[in-house]
């Protein structure tokens, strides 16, 4: 009998569930502003569905209802995206500077 | 245009370049290249995913329009935001990917044939249970993040809201969105859809709301959990690995912080959920407010205090932040560094509004990271330690939550300043901290109280230096 696709993906998300468990407890305490900021940026790889649900379809009818909340998705993830990373690049760049000057 | 195969590895690429983004937070060191990481995953997502849909027309146009607007509003405010303003941000930022993804399970819903998940009104049983739940979290997300930005903006008081029958409210709310997502599995229709994500939206709201002001660490990691979790649940709607991986992340991250949270305040998750701590307190403290001496001191007292010790620990705290004081502290540590004295710091689990929020102030007050100590690595120095300098810190360092098991905060990990040779408290007046609890250390003969802001505290303490 054939496995269900969707088994394939429960056990990726399962087994991604440890990794993140495993991972997150090895982040420093003190950085876990900069975790949230990052884990805030990553998780707006939603992106992606906006972008499928924003330009799928037939060219005439682009501003159909539906590709519209695609495309109203895809500002406020675009917003995630570069406001997350670069605030989670300004904080680490504090970090940084500090251990270079203590050498 | 890619194969779907093709597709599929490349956003497995950009899930584990996002593992690898968020390995890399383990140091300092290291936690660059892997923002890096995370950027190049991220990337790589969004271009196969265009290159995929295969569509350059006008609709592309407008999509790259649309990523500049989002980006450069993104990039303009995190430039523009204070370090101290950082919870809010990240508040702020959990309610956008909460809406994106409401409005992509929306899109999903009404369009459904350019997901492959079946025609409109005869979508697969799976991808409606997937798509209502990513919904409904992403909605919960939305509105519980802007109660929370509005609380710790100032805008909305952070003092819990706490009515009558609140629990069995919440209770009834989410019954009826999981029976609701039942019938829309039977029924295919669109208003049942409409109906779980409004009460979604209601929830979210009378979730947040009984949470108060210094639960606030708990809150956001908890919302940066639930944004894991819709994008999960988006991810398992679409059949894309790369949000099932980050969805998983980002969720058990989330669900890490919080846990750590409510160990460092010793509080289970439910306890602070259900919300209302200070509120039941209130007649404890106000019967201990007779009046009992305190030593009061000044600017100068305090700069002779620490000049003449050989080790000094500093245990900033919330009011730290509100000052603005952390770049007047570090000043006054290099003045005292000057003088041969010791300096380190002691930051507690749940000081300031989110996990690591010290951390990051006194990143940015150019305070070395190697001189910042958790509570279990520091505890010890105390006794040793000639000055303790406590900075807009209070209920973390009140002696009562070990000796006393009537006090609310019995059993909470405390900085263990009381044994310090002196105790230095700015304080702008005696009044009790969040806890409502009343703080033993004000009146010990070792404590010298500075009532002042903490900044100018610590200013006119560098003048007297």
């Amino acid at each position: 009998m054939e496995i269900d696709p969707f088994i394939f993906r429960l056990s990726i998300f399962i087994l991604s569930i440890f990794i993140g468990y495993y991972v997150v407890w090895s982040v420093t305490p003190s950085l876990h502003t900069p975790l949230m900021s990052v884990t805030n940026a990553i998780s707006s790889v939603i992106i992606v569905g906006a972008i499928i649900a924003a330009l799928s379809g037939d060219n005439i009818n682009i501003f159909d209802t539906a590709n519209i909340f695609g495309f109203l998705a895809i500002i406020l993830a675009a917003v995630n995206i570069f406001g997350g990373f670069l605030v989670t690049q300004r904080m680490l760049a504090m970090y940084k500077k500090k251990k270079k000057e203590k050498k | 245009m890619i194969s779907s195969n093709i597709l599929a590895i490349f956003y497995l690429i950009s899930g584990v370049l996002f593992i690898l983004a968020l390995r890399g937070l383990s140091s300092p060191e290291t936690s660059r290249k892997g923002n890096l990481f995370g950027i190049i995953g991220m990337a790589l997502a969004i271009i196969v995913t265009i290159i995929s849909v295969g569509n350059f027309t006008n609709g592309f146009v407008y999509l790259l329009i649309l990523l500049a607007i989002g980006g450069s509003i993104g990039a303009f405010i995190a430039f523009k935001i204070p370090m101290t303003a950082m919870p809010e941000l990240v508040a702020g930022f959990h309610s956008l990917v909460g809406l994106a993804a409401v409005f992509v399970a929306i899109s999903a819903f009404l369009n459904p044939e350019v997901f492959n998940l079946g025609t409109l009104g005869n979508i697969k049983i799976a991808s409606l249970i997937e798509m209502s739940l990513g919904a409904a979290i992403g909605a919960i997300t939305f509105t519980g993040s802007i109660i929370a930005f509005l609380k710790l903006r100032g805008i909305m008081s952070g003092s819990p809201i706490t009515f009558k029958g609140q629990h069995y409210l919440n209770l009834i709310l989410g019954i009826a969105a999981i029976i609701l997502i039942f019938y829309l599995c039977r029924t295919q229709a669109d208003n049942l859809f409409w109906s779980i994500i409004i009460i979604a939206f209601i929830l979210g709201i009378l979730l947040i709301i009984p949470i108060g002001g210094a639960d606030m660490p708990v809150v956001i990691s908890m919302l940066n959990s639930y944004s894991g979790w819709a994008a999960a649940g988006i991810g398992f709607t679409l059949e894309n690995t790369a949000l099932i991986i980050t969805g998983a992340l980002v969720g058990s991250s989330g669900a890490i912080l919080s846990y750590i949270m409510c160990k460092g305040m010793n509080r289970s998750f439910f306890n602070v959920i259900l919300g209302g701590w200070g509120a039941t307190d209130q007649s404890s403290s106000s019967k201990s407010k007779e009046q009992k001496p305190v030593k009061n001191g000044n600017a100068d007292d305090a700069a002779f205090l620490m000049k003449n010790a050989s080790s000094v620990i500093i245990v900033p705290g919330y009011g730290m932040a509100v000052a603005q004081a952390q770049h007047a502290l570090r000043e006054m540590v290099d003045a005292l560094k000057k003088n041969g004295v010791k300096v380190t710091y002691a930051i507690h689990p749940v000081a300031g509004r989110m996990p690591g929020h010290m951390n990051v102030l006194l990143a940015e007050a150019n305070v070395p990271y190697d001189e910042v100590f958790e509570l279990e690595e520091i505890n010890n120095d105390f006794a040793n330690c000639d000055v303790a300098y406590v900075i807009g810190a209070n209920d973390v360092t009140n002696p009562v939550a070990k000796s006393d098991p009537q006090s609310p905060i019995y059993g909470m990990p405390i900085l263990d300043v009381e044994k310090s040779k002196s105790v230095l408290f700015v304080k702008r007046s005696l009044s009790p901290g969040y806890a409502g609890i009343d703080n033993d250390l004000f009146y010990r003969d070792n404590t010298l109280m500075l009532f002042s802001d903490a900044k100018k505290m610590t200013e006119d303490i560098i003048k007297s230096l």
